[in-house]
């Protein structure tokens, strides 16, 4: 409360850094590369002791491919990857817009009406509990085989966390805020634009980068049930025919998807929250 | 805002100026009044009296500041005054105004014990944000200009800071430029430097007591601290405990401009003591 806040201070080493206002999230090259080697040495140990398991027991393709493998399907096949790729791509990030939007309004209307809160938060938490794989069939019945079932699946699976820390975050102001408003005769909406929705953006945006994986989770699932195109459809087909190796460039693909919009949310995040200490929530 | 306005914490004219003593004409001339004010809240444990019968008035242009034990209610006295906490009995009037009008017409602002800054905001937008809401967009008559109001509370240069670049003194500094921005005519202060180490609120202190000269603004101060009630007050409201009344109204006098170096002279240390028994005959 009292002074800068020490946590949020790095010493600065002479020769003297640029900026103050700096908090070292990035730093030098060599430090970074010192702070990422770890983990790219024992992915790329993994990875070659996987190929040699592999070729060195003579581990039958059908069952277990070895990265060259899996890596040649990305060459010779890519176009196959690429044009189930992009529709489903295109599921989930629809999937998290209507998904995110429908439950950042509805957590203001829930903040604003306390009746809108009591009458629907619970039927919200029991949608939620239902499976979504559960879910899926359903919603292919109600909305055919097209993209629609694939996008409410995605939005769906988007919606809770994200209504859930947006409630949370519009109402985490301080009670003194709140005073100051009042001693300002700030009306609702005043506050709402004013202060609840940045001082809620720090717990959006933890909910957007669950929500950014998940949607692709969403996205697949739907293409699970009833659908001839998608990643989802490509695992299926793959798993059914034994081609193991077009199976894991496939769910390599899926999750190269979700750590790029994972990757985009944090990217965003620092750029809108540059106000936030970087200790704090 | 009211044209009295203009003349930034003037006595209106009042038609009484001649007939003291009565007490409507005591209550026109200041800046704020209380009358028999009772403030009650309702618990579990039943009703509880934070505040009974307490009268009191503070002259237009001075600061007062207030004293008591701790749960005396001199913080539900201020957030009275601010419109915060209802009147559960009496009166009070800023201006003449009732707390809801006085509030409405801007002629009040609050300093709280935290700054209250919003994060996201620089210390010149923070500065700005009255400016912005209540009704206001941005082209409020009358206000005083963002950038100076920095400048008076000793902050040029930091205009582009985010609150967490800034020191505690350094916030508290911002809060009271913002609630200076719409020329208030009372400045309530709610223990404003009770977070902050010793030395900054010496500094802050000898401040406040300059903006107060160069701003002619009224101040109730409300303060936990014996000798900065002291420094400060012109007048010291004594509060006793449960429930919060009037214990004395204090008049101090040092002659002439009070300086860091007020606080050693034996006349300053004769009011602390005289307070500092108040205070344990108090609670």
């Amino acid at each position: 409360m009292n002074g800068p806040r020490a946590s949020a201070l790095r010493p600065v080493r002479a020769p003297a850094a640029d900026s103050s206002t700096d908090n070292g999230r990035r730093g030098r090259p060599a430090e970074r590369w010192r702070r990422r080697a770890p983990a790219i040495v024992a992915a790329v140990g993994i990875l070659a002791l996987w190929q040699g398991i592999v070729s060195g027991f003579g581990v039958p393709t059908w069952i277990a491919p070895s990265p060259v493998q899996v890596l040649q399907v990305f060459v010779e096949r890519g176009d196959v990857l690429w044009t189930n790729f992009w529709p489903t791509l295109m599921e989930a990030a629809s999937g998290f817009l209507v998904g995110n939007t429908v439950a950042a309004v509805l957590a203001v209307w829930f903040v604003h009406s306390q009746l809108a809160e009591r009458a629907f938060y619970p039927i919200a938490v029991f949608v939620n509990t239902i499976p979504i794989i559960a879910v899926a069939p359903i919603l292919v019945l109600l909305l055919g085989n097209g993209y629609a079932p694939k996008i409410v699946i995605a939005a769906l699976i988007c919606f809770f966390p994200t209504l859930v820390n947006m409630v949370r975050g519009l109402k985490a102001v301080s009670p003194q805020m709140l005073e100051l408003m009042r001693v300002l005769s700030a009306n609702r909406r005043e506050v709402l634009f004013k202060i609840r929705l940045q001082s809620s953006l720090p717990f959006l945006f933890a909910a957007l980068k669950i929500a950014s994986t998940t949607c692709v989770i969403g996205a697949i699932v739907g293409e699970w049930i009833g659908s001839n195109y998608g990643l989802g459809a490509l695992i299926l087909e793959a798993t059914y025919n034994y081609r193991a190796p077009l199976l894991y460039a496939t769910v390599i693909l899926g999750a190269g998807m979700a750590v790029a919009a994972f990757a985009i949310v944090t990217l965003v995040e620092r750029r809108v929250l540059k106000w936030k200490p970087p200790e704090v929530f | 805002m009211s044209p009295a306005a203009a003349g930034n914490g003037a006595a209106p004219a009042a038609a009484s100026a001649g007939r003291p003593g009565g007490v409507g004409g005591a209550a026109r001339s200041a800046a704020v009044s209380v009358r028999d004010l009772a403030v009650r809240f309702e618990s579990d444990a039943g009703q509880v009296t934070a505040l009974d019968g307490v009268s009191f008035d503070v002259p237009a242009g001075g600061l007062v500041t207030m004293l008591g034990p701790s749960g005396c209610g001199k913080s539900t006295l201020l957030r009275a005054v601010a419109d915060l906490v209802p009147a559960s009995e009496g009166e009070i009037a800023v201006f003449g105004r009732s707390p809801e009008e006085a509030r409405l017409a801007r002629d009040f602002a609050f300093v709280f014990q935290d700054a209250t800054l919003l994060p996201w905001r620089s210390a010149i937008d923070n500065v700005r944000l009255p400016l912005e809401v209540g009704g206001r967009d941005g082209t409020v008559e009358q206000h005083a200009e963002p950038e100076a109001l920095l400048a008076l509370v000793g902050l040029t240069g930091r205009e582009a800071a985010l609150p967490h670049e800034l020191s505690g003194g350094m916030r508290q500094r911002v809060s009271i430029a913002r609630a200076l921005v719409c020329r208030p005519r009372v400045l309530l202060m709610d223990e404003p430097f009770g977070a902050l180490d010793e030395i900054t609120r010496d500094k802050l202190n000898e401040e406040l007591l300059r903006i107060w000269r160069e701003t002619g603004t009224t101040i109730i101060f409300v303060t936990h601290s014996i000798p900065e009630a002291t420094f400060l007050g012109q007048k010291c409201l004594m509060l006793s405990a449960h429930p919060g009344r009037v214990r004395e109204y204090v008049d101090i006098d040092f002659g002439g401009r009070r300086t860091l170096a007020t606080r050693d002279t034996l006349e300053f240390v004769e009011v602390t003591a005289h307070l500092r028994g108040l205070l344990e005959e108090s609670s």
